[in-house]
């Protein structure tokens, strides 16, 4: 199977070809014009990743949401399990920056840290 | 009236930095004036991580970004004032400023930084026919309702425009449980970054349509739908093309304009291109001891050289206050065949230090060749892989060479494809 991919590792964005055998396992990588794009590649085919930003909602605060992220890149096809596992959760005024929110999201080992202060009202 | 050497207009990333250098320069006596609630400016909600890489050498989210330089406001004790509105500047550097608890200020500055940002081009900039239904926004508008209120605009919903705030919001509605059905874009590419396209829409099957429009709006309380058409390479809609898509939101992305209401009200020499102030080296204006840096100067494509520019000017407005500031001598430089502009657009030859020139291109160039040249003559020529209309692209001027230069010398910068 062949499977192409736009690199985004630098602004260049070369398009790589990546074949891939019956296993989903990489054979080859052609189209790239560094090293970074190689492993881009061959990420992107295995085991996708992507860092989540999003909000969580907050009780009390000045606002009624408060910004974060994942605190590390996780599954791509997780993504949307995580935004609804998020849109289920509430915290308590006030938030500090870096405080987790939300540990070990749906045992993908990543936490959920608040991105901004929310002060309490 | 309050006494301030400095006086800061805005409170984002580029006042913050401004202000931070000047202190650091040795003054101390300075004001951050700052329309919202909070310090922070536009980043507080631009919650997506990707700030920070060049400055920082991290990844950091707007917020995350923003608040490394509040701290560091608070923690250098330089005075601030938000919820507070500027309202004028005088000819003799005099701020008026407006909020709740002091009423009216009037304030003396030795020197004014202006760093008051940018704003969206709303609907009205672009002629689009059809009803005045709820449901029209820009995308910023839409980012404040989702990232700070917590309220979705929207369900079903078009973007107009391909620029990275429109393909962010693209994926932001996408995620909080909305449906993107399409994003157009004019021009024939995005100016989006490259990673923006993939991460913002391939990654969510949200359709990109290049050459582009909306051409009608629908709906009579709230937007029913709208009609698209493509456009031929004078960006006119093609009769025949036209589609309907229904929807509930249209969000515009469609160009920021630097805000300088203030400025051009005090008569400071604007540019036509970057829509900012035409500046030296240290961002300093027509207008003595004025200066601007940041998205009022010129629309960047990262937070990270707005910081890096702010503190030029911090540092520029520190020396004038301060009164190292000799009697300049102008070159001026100016961007042809296919430079659309250059910041600073002129330099003291008698600066002491290399001078970085910042511009941007107005088509996209694979392996093209910069080229600088002093009166007609090449001084410098370098390879680009790549450039294109949405990345700010810079030149080094090295001291050596500038101090080489007469006065009313002029700098060209070209693109050879």
């Amino acid at each position: 199977m062949q499977k192409n991919i736009i690199c985004v590792s630098c602004p260049m964005g070369c398009g790589i070809t990546v074949e891939l055998n019956d296993n989903g396992e990489v054979v080859s990588v052609s189209g790239n014009t560094c090293k970074r794009g190689d492993a881009y590649a061959r990420t992107e085919c295995t085991n996708p990743v992507r860092s989540l930003a999003t909000t969580v909602k907050v009780d009390g605060g000045i606002h009624n949401v408060v910004p974060c992220k994942s605190a590390g890149p996780i599954p791509k096809a997780r993504m949307m399990d995580c935004m609804n596992e998020i849109a289920k959760a509430e915290v308590k005024a006030p938030v500090i920056l870096g405080d987790i929110l939300i540990e070990n999201i749906l045992g993908t080992g990543i936490n959920i840290v608040a991105t901004n202060h929310c002060p309490a009202k | 009236m309050l006494n301030y050497d400095i006086v800061v207009i805005g409170g984002g990333p580029a006042g913050m930095a401004a202000a931070l250098k000047a202190k650091e320069c040795g003054v101390d006596s300075i004001l951050i004036l700052e329309r919202a609630e909070t310090l922070g400016g536009i980043l507080e909600q631009c919650i997506h991580t990707g700030f920070g890489l060049h400055y920082f050498g991290e990844e950091l989210s707007g917020p995350e970004y923003a608040d490394r330089f509040i701290q560091l406001v608070n923690e250098k004790k330089i005075e601030y004032k938000v919820d507070t509105m500027a309202l004028q500047i005088t000819e003799s550097n005099v701020v008026y400023a407006v909020n709740k608890e002091d009423g009216l200020l009037e304030i003396q500055a030795k020197a004014v930084i202006l760093a008051m940002g940018c704003r969206e081009r709303p609907r009205g900039a672009l002629n689009i026919a059809g009803t005045r239904a709820a449901g029209v926004m820009s995308a910023g508008t839409a980012q404040k309702y989702v990232n700070i209120d917590g309220y979705m605009p929207g369900k079903k919903v078009v973007i107009l425009g391909s620029g990275d705030i429109g393909l962010i919001m693209a994926r932001r509605m996408t995620l909080e449980g909305a449906e993107v059905k399409v994003v157009c874009e004019l021009m024939p590419y995005s100016s989006g970054l490259t990673r923006n396209i993939v991460q913002c829409l391939d990654d969510f099957g949200i359709p990109l349509r290049l050459s582009c429009t909306v051409v009608e709006i629908h709906g009579k309380d709230r937007v029913e739908g709208v009609t698209i058409a493509n456009v031929d390479e004078k960006l006119r809609p093609i009769k025949g093309t036209e589609q309907y898509i229904e929807c509930d939101t249209l969000l515009l992305s469609v160009g920021l304009i630097p805000e300088n209401e203030l400025t051009r009200e005090v008569g400071i020499e604007l540019d036509p291109v970057t829509k900012g102030a035409v500046v030296d080296e240290f961002r300093e204006t027509s207008h003595k001891g004025v200066f601007a840096c940041g998205n009022v100067l010129h629309v960047h494509d990262l937070v990270d050289y707005v910081t890096l520019e702010s503190q030029t000017a911090g540092e520029g407005a520190a020396k004038y206050v301060l009164g190292k500031k000799d009697a300049p001598e102008y070159i001026t430089t100016k961007g042809v065949n296919g430079v659309r502009y250059i910041v600073p657009q002129k330099v003291n030859i008698k600066n002491d230090d290399d001078v970085k020139l910042y511009f941007r291109v107005g088509q996209t160039y694979k392996n093209a060749k910069v080229v600088v040249k002093y009166n007609g003559n090449e001084i410098i020529s370098k390879k680009r892989p790549r450039l294109a209309p949405g990345e700010m692209e810079n030149v080094v001027i090295k001291n050596d060479i500038l101090k080489s230069f007469a006065a009313d010398g002029v700098i060209e910068i070209s693109v050879e494809a």
